[in-house]
Formats: structure tokens, C-alpha cells, sequence
């Protein structure tokens, strides 16, 4: 008699605090001033990134530079939507979800063409393809961008108070629904072929896992989500222009940093990334310039020196893991007790 | 009259596109390794290119001799004391830390030039032009440049099949550990190789610096259209990117001729349609 196990004692400990956390987070409207729940909104948004990108590269090693690309798309539906056929900005973040997962099958189709790091800049052209057809439509401002207007904006809630908590709101429930999407999924049969192909991806292949299959589903479930989130990060900022949506400083260089330092191919990566980022950000913002060259220097000390991120030097030390992920063979004396 | 200015030009430009494509490919085909900073690289030879054309009051065609050796030692540098750890089986560290540096060359020039446009001021050969027929001038400087990108290409594709060193590369291409058991030290051909790749690209950056305004921000459009003529004129052909490149160039051409907005976008509908119905591009000699 054997089975196997997911949860450890850290594990539980893990989905504790993360419970914990949702709770406090949920509570922060009323705890917290505006400022505060403007970073918390924006750090909720770049825990979601970081972390599907963290799905994308670390675990189905599809290293893309060119997420930025259902980003802006995200962005872009919100404001066609809701500007130009007048649906509610939540309904139209819904609405982006299906129409960027449909926008990446074909993408999916061309770029899957090449491998690697060509791959990479594929998607990179891609995202280029996208901003330079953003700055075609007129209607939208063209290359200068658009905002808002203020009907649409007014038309969410009573007053300003009341709006931005719901965009918090919104931003946290999206987050939490990612986060708890990609868990499950690799909670699932799928999962352990991810987690399979993350380890040796000819070894996966050969014991029979689908891997253009399984990828192909990743790139389109996480175009689904990023389209999703990219609306959600627009809202926020209530104006677009195809330079900010279609960034790869913002959307890419930084979300492979946060995940990079944080931990690639491990679900609390991200996370962890996130906090260490916005901390570094808050302190050093001001140096303009040199953060960003800094911040690219971490990225490439942790790649050599620690290429788990610090997540993974914690992880691997000590056993812990902050969701039950990972599967344990538990042999007939060890049954019961874990 | 006027379509065949239009081809001629992209013709012209495509030998630069040739020239940001010969590294990337030259070092993609000696050791796997694609250089996502390599835009940025062409834009930092530019800028030294600037400095000693302001230091020494040499024109920039003249600054090339001291740029080149520079960036090729930089590429030696790099390659020996960075690159050359990242290299194995995981593809990952290669290309986030050549994505790092990029953050960090962009940043640092910025840091140190600030945004503003630049250009490198070539003198009277930049209004230098000749008469093809009744209606279609060229200019000296896009012929020089084209010229120049031929014999790049020409060379490296000597260098490659005739010399000692084109040896070591092809050997470290087919097979990096027997290579070594022959006695070649893959480290310093590595080096060797990026030393090359950054000794084209400071001649591609030079001749990017006096055809247009530069920033430290425009090096990532520049490796895509290296990366674009490289898949058009297929993995590790040398006169197959020269092809990409022209082929990159005359679409662009065209593009701009039906709508300025559409320079850019012709060519990346070019490259994904290519991509689409050729994906190994039309000259492919390494698989990917």
C-alpha cells in the first residue's frame, strides 16, 4: 500500500497564511489609505504577470518577451469596448479573456514555428505587430492614445471613493483567480505533465505526454488571462497609448525580474519577486534610470549565482512549499504520518 | 520609374539590415546562442563612434577603426567573463542574461547621454549622389554601406570555409565536446566568435548613426529586424541573410511607399508570412 501526498506541514502552514492574507487583503479598503491601495492594486496585478509568465517559461519553457502583446490587446479591447460600443468596463475586462485567447491560437500557430530563444523574439514581433496596428486605429487616438471618458468612468459607481475600491477589489479577485487557476492546473493530470516537461522535456515527450499539445494550451490559457489582466491594469490607469500598453519595459523586463529573482518555475516565485521589486521600487525610484540598470544586474547575478531565485534557495533548503504542489510518495510505514 | 527608386532603396537599406542580421546569425551558428542585447550593442557602438568622432575630430567612416576593435574586444570580454557561463542545456540563462544586459547597455547610455537624438555627421559624402536614370538618383553613402554590407558577408563566408579559425567555428558548431577533445578551446572560440559578431555590429551601428537619428532607446527595433532577415534567409546562411535583409528592406520600402504608417508593419507581415509558408526561411543551412 502506497499513495501519494501533496500537502506537507508547510504546505498547510502556506495555505493558511495565503488564506489569511486573501482575508487582510480583501479587508485593506478599510484599513488602508489611497496610496496604499493604489500599490496594492498594481502589485496584485504584477503578482498575476509575473506569475503567468512564471507558467509560460518556467514551467512549459516557452520564454516569451512578447506578453506585452494581450496586454496592450487587453488594454486596447477595454477602451474599444467600452468607447465605442459602450459596455461596462467589467464587462468588457470579462470579454477580453475569450477574444485574446482567440487572437493567440493563430499567433500560437505561426510562433510555435520557431524554437527557443527565436521563440522569444518571435513573440516579440509579434507584440510589435500588435502596437503598430494599435496606432493605425483612429478612432482610439491613433499613435497619441485615448482616455477614458469620463461617462464610462462615472457610470461604475455612485462616487470616486467607491470606484476605486472596486477596481481593488476587482484586482484582487482577478489575481486570486489566476493564482488559484494555476494551482489547480497544476494540481491536475496536466499539471504533472507540465511540471514533467519544466524537468526534461524529451523525457516527457517520451513517456508519451503531448507536448505541443500541453504548450499550445498554456500559450492560449495564458493569453486568455493576460488579456484579462491587461484590461484590469487600463482601467486603472484610464488613458492608453499604444507605447504604454505595448511596453516590453513594463510588461515584459519587469515581470522576468520579479520572477527571475523571485524563483522561476515555482508558484510562490512570483510572489516573493513581487514584494522584493515594489520594495527595491519604493526606495530607489528616484534614481530613475540606474534602478532600471540595477535591477537588470540582479536579474543576472541571481540567473548565475542563483538561478532558482530566492524562493528556491529557501525552498530547496528547508523543504518548504507554500501551496501542495509537489507530489510525495508516501510508502506504507510512512502512511498517517507525514 | 518610381517603384524602381522604391525597390532600389530597400534594396539599399536591406544591406544594413544584412549587417545587424550577420552577427546574430554568426554567433547563433557557432555556439546556439541568441543575443537578445545585440540592438542594443549596435546602438552602443554608435555612441562610441560619436565620442571619438567628437574627441578626435574624425569623420565616422574614420572613427570605424577604432570603433571596431573596441566593440570587438568588448565582444571578447563579454563572451569570456559573462556568456560563456550561461551556455548549456538550459536555455533560459542565455537569454535572460544577454535580456538583463540589454535593460542595462539601454539604461547606462541613457544614463549617460540622456534621450536625446544623436547623428554622426558624415561631411560631403553624405550629399553625394549619382544619377541611375532620368528620374532615380542613389546616394555615395547608401552604396558605400550596401558595399560594405557584401563584403561582410563575403568575408565572414571566407573566414568561415577558408580559414583556421572558420575551422574551429564549423567544428564547435557540429560538435562542441569533440571539438574539444581535438584540442580546440571552446571558451576562447566562443569568444572569438562574439568578438566577431560585435566587430560587424559596430560597422552596422556606425552606418545606422549617419543614416538616421539615434537614442539608446531604438535597439530593440534594430534586433528584430536583424532576427527577421536571419529566419527570412534561413538559419546559418550567410548570403541567405543578406537576402533577409534585402528582402526586409524592400518591403519596408514599400510599406512606407503606400503609407508612412506602414513602413514598419510591411515588414513584420513579410517576415510572419514567410514564417508561415517557409518556416525554415529560404536558404536554410542549421536547424534551429
Amino acid at each position: 500500500m502506497s499513495r501519494v501526498e501533496r500537502a506537507t506541514r508547510s504546505s498547510r502552514i502556506g495555505v493558511a497564511l495565503v488564506t489569511a492574507a486573501l482575508v487582510v487583503l480583501a479587508l485593506a479598503p478599510f484599513w488602508g489609505d489611497r496610496q496604499t491601495l493604489r500599490l496594492l492594486a498594481e502589485m496584485l496585478t504584477f503578482v498575476a504577470l509575473a506569475s503567468l509568465w512564471n507558467l509560460l517559461a518556467g514551467y512549459a519553457g516557452l520564454v516569451s518577451v512578447g506578453q506585452q502583446a494581450f496586454v496592450g490587446l487587453g488594454g486596447y479591447l477595454l477602451f474599444a469596448l467600452a468607447i465605442l460600443l459602450e459596455v461596462h468596463p467589467i464587462a468588457a475586462i470579462l470579454i477580453a479573456g475569450p477574444i485574446g485567447a482567440l487572437v493567440a491560437v493563430p499567433v500560437a500557430l505561426l510562433i510555435f514555428r520557431l524554437r527557443g530563444a527565436y521563440f522569444a523574439i518571435g513573440t516579440w514581433v509579434v507584440a510589435e505587430v500588435f502596437r503598430l496596428l494599435a496606432s493605425q486605429i483612429s478612432v482610439l487616438g491613433g499613435g497619441s492614445g485615448t482616455s477614458l471618458p469620463a461617462a464610462v468612468v462615472v457610470a461604475m459607481a455612485p462616487n470616486r471613493q467607491m470606484r476605486e475600491f472596486e477596481i481593488y477589489w476587482l484586482a484582487l479577485a482577478l489575481t486570486a483567480i489566476v493564482l488559484g487557476a494555476i494551482v489547480a492546473l497544476l494540481r491536475s493530470r496536466h499539471g504533472l505533465a507540465l511540471t514533467a516537461i519544466r524537468d526534461n522535456e524529451q523525457a516527457a515527450q517520451s513517456n508519451g505526454i503531448d507536448v505541443w499539445r500541453i504548450k499550445f494550451i498554456v500559450y492560449v490559457l495564458t493569453a486568455f488571462a493576460t488579456s484579462m489582466i491587461g484590461a484590469l491594469i487600463f482601467l486603472q490607469k484610464l488613458r492608453i497609448s499604444p507605447d504604454t500598453a505595448f511596453s516590453v519595459n513594463d510588461w515584459t523586463a519587469f515581470v522576468i525580474f520579479i520572477t527571475v529573482i523571485g524563483g522561476i518555475g515555482r508558484i510562490e516565485g512570483p510572489i516573493i519577486g513581487t514584494i522584493i521589486f515594489f520594495m527595491l521600487r519604493q526606495t530607489l525610484a528616484d534614481l530613475g534610470s540606474l534602478y532600471l540598470l540595477m535591477m537588470g544586474a540582479v536579474a543576472i547575478a541571481v540567473m548565475l549565482w542563483a538561478p532558482k531565485g530566492l524562493w528556491g534557495i529557501f525552498a530547496e533548503r528547508l523543504g518548504w512549499q507554500a501551496m501542495p504542489l509537489r507530489r510525495h510518495l508516501m510508502l506504507e510505514e510512512t502512511v498517517g504520518k507525514p | 520609374m518610381q517603384w524602381f527608386n522604391v525597390v532600389l532603396q530597400g534594396v539599399l537599406i536591406g544591406g544594413l539590415y544584412a549587417m545587424f542580421a550577420a552577427g546574430l546569425s554568426l554567433i547563433f551558428g557557432v555556439m546556439r546562442l541568441v543575443n537578445i542585447a545585440h540592438g542594443d550593442l549596435i546602438v552602443l557602438a554608435a555612441y562610441i563612434s560619436l565620442i571619438v568622432t567628437q574627441a578626435m575630430g574624425v569623420d565616422p567612416l574614420t572613427s570605424l577603426l577604432l570603433v571596431v576593435p573596441v566593440m570587438a574586444l568588448i565582444g571578447y570580454a563579454l563572451q569570456r567573463g559573462l556568456l560563456n557561463r550561461t551556455l548549456g542545456e538550459d536555455l533560459l540563462p542565455p537569454l535572460l542574461v544577454t535580456f538583463g544586459l540589454s535593460i542595462i547597455i539601454q539604461n547606462g547610455l541613457l544614463e549617460l547621454f540622456t534621450a536625446d537624438s544623436r547623428r554622426l555627421q558624415a561631411g560631403t559624402i553624405e550629399i553625394l549622389t549619382f544619377q541611375v536614370t532620368q528620374s532615380v538618383w542613389v546616394g555615395a553613402l547608401p552604396l558605400i554601406q550596401f558595399g560594405v554590407a557584401v563584403a561582410a558577408v563575403a568575408g565572414l563566408q571566407a573566414l568561415f570555409y577558408k580559414t583556421a579559425l572558420g575551422r574551429a567555428f564549423r567544428a564547435t558548431s557540429d560538435d562542441q565536446s569533440v571539438a574539444q577533445l581535438m584540442g580546440l578551446d571552446t571558451r576562447h572560440v566562443f569568444a572569438m566568435a562574439m568578438a566577431l559578431s560585435l566587430a560587424i555590429v559596430a560597422i552596422a551601428g556606425v552606418f545606422l548613426a549617419i543614416r538616421t537619428n539615434f537614442d539608446p532607446a531604438i535597439g530593440s527595433a534594430r534586433l528584430i529586424f536583424g532576427f527577421e532577415a536571419v529566419i527570412i534567409g534561413g538559419l546559418g546562411s550567410m548570403w541567405g541573410t543578406l537576402a533577409g535583409g534585402i528582402i526586409l528592406g524592400i518591403s519596408q520600402a514599400i510599406g512606407a511607399q503606400i503609407d508612412p504608417g506602414w513602413q514598419l508593419l510591411a515588414g513584420h507581415i513579410v517576415f510572419l508570412a514567410i514564417l508561415a509558408v517557409r518556416p525554415q526561411g529560404l536558404f536554410p543551412k542549421v536547424s534551429g
